[in-house]
């Protein structure tokens, strides 16, 4: 099974997702913000990330330039998921280092298309 | 209220003899759901009431609206990432071969609904320059509804609908925003065209390379669709290519079309055996 990592710091958001991710058929693991999500890949890189952007301690965007510095066997992917729509916003992601990015509000199939971009469903 | 078994039975046979789909019984309540908002608009009492001013022929336009509202336009870009990609290396590549002396290749999405799918063929073929630099490449999308095809020509989508199966790269690259919107660039949208057509009838004129006909044919009756398939063959090249949906497959359906060997997921005309004799 494939592994996913929720990175949000609301509770409800990581909820949803979780639900869409395991009708995916998708292991499921949650953070906070982007430390915690960090701390998470070090132990255990999952196979994606699905990263919001707004969050204390540490943002999408400072977590995905951590990211960068890490070595890993094989990089996680990373999908960015969140309320922005201006295409500054969503160029920053990109040349951050996001493979994908997706605006709410999305469905199941959405996400699926996404995961397929990138190679992980 | 709910609808009666006869209004069912009269809007099902409209549908059918309009657009060659069936409404399977089992999806009764989507009549009810797609229908209300038209009679709200229209002030109609009851979904009976609607049917009965169908039938009395007053207003064609109104069966018209019923018909669009009973039509299923659900797309998105790349839809079935894995069978673009098979199309895109596999068919055109053959085609690229096979064409090199006159560098021309005709496209046909038919059933093209809001234009997703022929948008995204136009993006494969940009994505490509080095591979089409020099060739004329006409795209043609086609649909039923003219809601649709007035859709498709403007590329305009909303933020839920650019987003389903398309990259961020290309969104980027190949839309423009324009508040909750994204319009494909003109040059995206210089590259296809698009018009009403309806598959009961001839096809268009010309011969193509490529036909797409996804997510269409799926409601048609039997011996409906093997017609259909039979014209979209006739308005194929003999080495053309033809793409169905996901889960859609020629088989048991028509003797017009078989599996690409070459390419599994794809299906080339059958060349039948008095064409063959005369071959050798
Ligand atoms: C479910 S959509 C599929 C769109 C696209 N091909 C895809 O696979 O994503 C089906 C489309 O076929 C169109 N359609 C249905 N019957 C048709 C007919 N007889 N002639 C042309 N288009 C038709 C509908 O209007 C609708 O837009
Ligand atoms: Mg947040």
């Amino acid at each position: 099974m494939k592994t996913c990592l929720v990175v949000d710091d609301s509770k409800v958001i990581r909820k949803v997702a979780r639900h869409i991710l395991e009708t995916l058929e998708f292991t499921v693991s949650e953070a906070g913000d982007g430390q915690e999500a960090l701390d998470s890949c070090r132990v255990s890189a999952p196979d994606v990330v699905l990263l919001d952007w707004n969050m204390p301690v540490m943002s999408g965007i400072e977590f995905l330039r951590a990211l960068g510095q890490e070595e890993f066997e094989t990089r996680p992917k990373v999908i960015f998921c969140t309320t922005e729509n201006g295409i500054a916003h969503i160029r920053a992601a990109i040349d951050a280092g996001a493979d994908e990015y997706v605006m709410k509000p999305f469905d199941r199939e959405t996400l699926e298309s996404k995961f397929q971009l990138v190679g992980v469903a | 209220m709910e609808i009666s078994d006869g209004a069912v039975r009269i809007l099902a046979g409209l549908l059918e003899a309009r657009t060659g789909q069936q409404l399977a019984i089992g999806r009764r309540w989507r009549i009810d759901t797609a229908l209300r908002p038209l009679i709200a608009k229209h002030d109609i009492p009851t979904l009976d009431d609607l049917v009965h001013r169908i039938v009395s022929g007053r207003s064609a336009a109104l069966a018209d609206e019923a018909i669009e509202a009973l039509l299923n336009h659900e797309t998105f870009f790349y839809r079935d990432l894995n069978a673009f990609r098979l199309l895109d290396e596999q068919g055109m590549g053959r085609l690229h071969a096979a064409r090199a002396g006159t560098q021309r290749l005709r496209i046909w999405s038919a059933g093209c609904s809001t234009g997703q799918e022929a948008y995204t063929i136009a993006m494969m073929i940009a994505d490509r320059p080095d591979r089409w630099r020099g060739w004329t490449i006409d795209i043609l999308g086609t649909d039923l509804s003219p809601a649709a095809i007035e859709r498709a020509k403007e590329g305009r989508y909303s933020q839920f609908e650019i987003q389903r199966g398309l990259p961020v790269t290309q969104m980027l690259r190949r839309f423009d925003q324009d508040g909750e919107h994204w319009q494909a660039s003109s040059l995206l949208r210089q590259s296809v065209r698009f018009r009403v057509h309806n598959l009961l009838t001839a096809p268009p004129v010309g011969m193509f390379d490529v036909v797409l006909c996804r997510n269409v044919l799926l409601y048609f009756s039997p011996d409906v669709r093997t017609l259909v398939f039979s014209r979209i063959a006739s308005a194929m090249q003999a080495d053309a290519v033809l793409m169905l949906g996901a889960g859609e497959t020629v088989m048991g359906q028509t003797d017009a079309f078989v599996s690409d060997f070459e390419a599994r997921g794809l299906y080339r005309k059958r060349i039948d055996a008095t064409a063959v004799a005369a071959f050798r």
